[in-house]
């Protein structure tokens, strides 16, 4: 057996481990400065602009941005270009629609949100089981971000006669490591640490980028490289798309390597509707010409669950709230645009030159596939150079999946001591019992993650978080929006819609994975049906109707309902927050 | 009842936050949507390459994040300038009628 430190990459090694020791260090020492929960929300107070602006930017961009991206832009092309773009327009949806009006209201999260805004406790317990459904959802993907990681760092080491470490002792590494974390108190959304991260991942993806391209040529002359022959009709495509085992060598140009069999050709990869959107259609063997508008249809369900699933990830509204006033907090906004924009530049990149350069990672399967290009590429660069860059992009990486999975972890198990049993198992609980209470319920739901994580080595990253957003597009979205603008709308309205919408997606998403990972046989089904297929697997364009229109039917049938003050509601949400009317709705609430 | 509670004001209010962010929306959401229109109508035209990138890889990988900070550039102006007249207006109800 080969000792573990001679059969690791020092340099890999070095800023991985200088990664995560220098994250929970920094955790312990700002947790040490901030205690109570309160400390917590108003973290920013007093912190500028440029901070905040980072360390949100820092928490938004998780595993699937800083890996997931790369990797299904190398193994879908055109198609896996709305991932990122639809990332950043999320962001602007919520910012043009929610954020403003629930800042206003002083709701910290969504659970507050849905108990003030309908005086109902019961909605609020309500609302709590979707905080866990999507962040269970969200969490799968940053475990499959850690298994590759790690499994990449540790891949020449020797474990129990086979080589290589396996993808689960990764997952659970790596959950129990963040786990132990949050249990203790070590990292609870510290703006330092969220701002540090930021940077360190933008510096991650962008520099093996800058240095890849210098010695092997730019983004458009590496993209140039993908033309094989003009496709400029959709028969040219068909009739590639009829001999998949062809081995395409490059015949215009000769530069790339030849791709492997498993790889889409060149006018499936860069042009629209391929591999990703395609997929139902191709295997229910439907020609190129038949299956565009299924196609079409895929990609409209994509952006719908993207732009509007940002609204309702639970570790992101929070942070809206950690500037003194809302000036500020619009120009904290506009930064976050800009930094997240420019972040979601590189990954792409990264997957374009994946597949000229690297075109081997198409054959692996699981943590071995195109997921980790972003690790793996910069080793291209001979010798020690390749080791360092690869060494920093690992370091990126667990920068991602780690401020990623702690986030979630502090939010789902806030949500489950604080609402779960703090409001309905024993609401007669000390304080004290609530913080041992948290500790244990970090330990079980850090368990479940890490345990979900261990089965979706088979599924990408991004196609996760894809589904992880419908969900909350499906549920949290509508129920937020409506909220905000419809005055009209009562409890069991919003109850039943965002019930309605998010089982639906809910349930459409886990038969897909079911499927996807072999557990239940679907196979002929979706073949015969594959409209089916791609309304279960992007749910979100029948889901979001489905749970708006609920909403309105449900409340006009109720409208006796309607909270009493509803006027009192409406002018908090709306009005400017220089007029101080959230102090009075508070007080006259403390009235009564 | 006082200006500020009338429901006058409330519906004004309303009305023009919902405009902006309406208006804001339409032109991001006209762009995100219209584009796999044209990748579908149009496929020779959006595949035409610009300096080696095919013109929908450069309109969707790139060109798209500025034009998300151009609307939100836009929105939070407007919407600085629209709470602070929104505050003066309801200021100088105050003043005009003193209960």
């Amino acid at each position: 057996m080969t000792p573990i430190l001679a059969a690791v990459d020092p340099w890999i090694f070095a800023f991985s481990f200088i990664t995560v020791a220098a994250t929970l260090v920094m955790g312990y020492w700002a947790a040490g400065k901030s205690r109570t929960a309160s400390d917590f929300f108003v973290a920013g107070r007093g912190v500028s602009v440029g901070w905040n602006a980072s360390a949100i930017s820092g928490e938004y961009l998780s595993a699937a941005s800083f890996m997931g991206v790369a990797g299904t832009v190398m193994s879908s092309g055109y198609d896996a270009l709305w991932y990122p773009v639809c990332y950043a327009c999320g962001y602007l949806f919520l910012l043009l629609f929610i954020a403003g009006p629930l800042r206003r209201f002083g709701a910290y999260t969504i659970p507050d949100f849905a108990e003030g805004r309908f005086d109902s406790p019961l909605f609020r317990k309500i609302a709590v089981i979707f905080v866990l459904f999507i962040g269970f959802f969200y969490t799968m993907p940053q475990m499959k971000g850690a298994g590759t990681t790690l499994a990449y760092v540790f891949k020449e080491i020797t474990w129990f006669g086979t080589q290589g470490l396996p993808y689960w002792v990764g997952v659970v590494v790596v959950g129990s490591v963040i786990t132990v974390n949050v249990a203790i108190g070590g990292m609870k959304g510290i703006t330092l640490v969220q701002a540090f991260q930021y940077w360190l991942k933008l510096f991650a993806i962008s520099t093996p980028i800058f240095v890849l391209i210098a010695v092997h040529g730019g983004y458009g002359s590496q993209l140039k490289k993908n033309e094989t022959s003009q496709p400029t009709s959709v028969v040219v495509a068909a009739n590639a798309q009829a001999q998949p085992t062809v081995l395409l060598a490059s015949m215009t140009n000769g530069i790339r390597a030849s791709l492997p069999a498993s790889a889409p050709d060149d006018a499936t990869w860069i042009n629209p509707f391929g591999r990703l959107s395609s997929k139902a259609a191709k295997a229910a063997k439907l020609s190129a010409e038949e299956s565009r508008p299924y196609a079409l249809l895929y990609t409209y369900s994509l952006i719908i669950a993207l732009v509007c699933g940002t609204a309702g990830l639970p570790h992101i509204l929070v942070r809206f709230y950690t500037n003194p006033d809302g000036v500020a907090a619009k120009r904290t906004t506009m930064w976050v645009m800009i930094l997240i924009g420019v972040f979601y530049l590189f990954p792409p990149v990264f997957g374009v030159l994946g597949r000229n350069l690297m075109p081997s990672l198409y054959e692996g399967i699981g943590s071995k596939g195109t997921d980790k290009v972003v690790l793996e590429l910069p080793r291209i660069l001979q010798g020690t150079w390749g080791s360092v860059l690869s060494g920093i992009t690992c370091a990126g990486a667990f920068a991602a999946f780690m401020s990623t999975f702690s986030g979630l972890l502090v939010s789902m198990t806030g949500a489950i001591a604080h609402d779960v049993y703090g409001r309905i198992l024993a609401p007669q609980s000390t304080a004290t019992q609530r913080m041992q209470m948290f500790k244990w319920c970090a330990f079980g739901v850090g368990a479940v993650a890490t345990v979900l994580g261990c089965f979706v080595e088979k599924l990408e990253i991004n196609f996760m978080v894809g589904q992880a957003f419908a969900i909350a597009a499906a549920s949290y979205f509508p129920l937020l929006f409506m909220s905000v603008w419809w005055r009209g709308m009562t409890m069991k309205g919003a109850a039943t819609g965002m019930l309605a919408g998010g089982v639906c997606a809910l349930g459409a998403v886990v038969v897909t994975n079911l499927s996807d990972l072999k557990l239940v046989d679907l196979a002929t089904f979706w073949a015969a049906h594959p409209l089916v297929r791609i309304l279960c697997e992007q749910p979100a364009i029948w889901c979001v109707p489905l749970a708006i229109a609920l909403m309105v039917v449900v409340s006009r049938i109720t409208r006796a309902d309607v909270p009493s003050d509803i006027r009192m509601k409406m002018l908090v949400l709306h009005a400017p927050e220089a007029l101080g009317l959230k102090q009075e709705y508070v007080r006259e609430h403390e009235g009564h | 009842m006082d200006f500020i509670h009338s429901e006058e004001f409330l519906t004004e209010l309303q009305r023009r936050q919902f405009r902006l962010s309406m208006a804001c929306a339409a032109s991001f959401l006209t762009a995100l949507l219209a584009l796999p229109l044209l990748n579908y109508f149009l496929p020779e035209l959006m595949a035409r390459r610009v300096g080696g990138f095919p013109f929908t890889w450069l309109l969707l990988g790139v060109l798209f994040f500025p034009l998300v900070w151009v609307i939100s550039w836009i929105f939070i102006q407007r919407s600085i300038a629209l709470e602070r007249a929104e505050a003066e207006l309801a200021r100088r109800h105050a003043a005009a009628n003193p209960r």
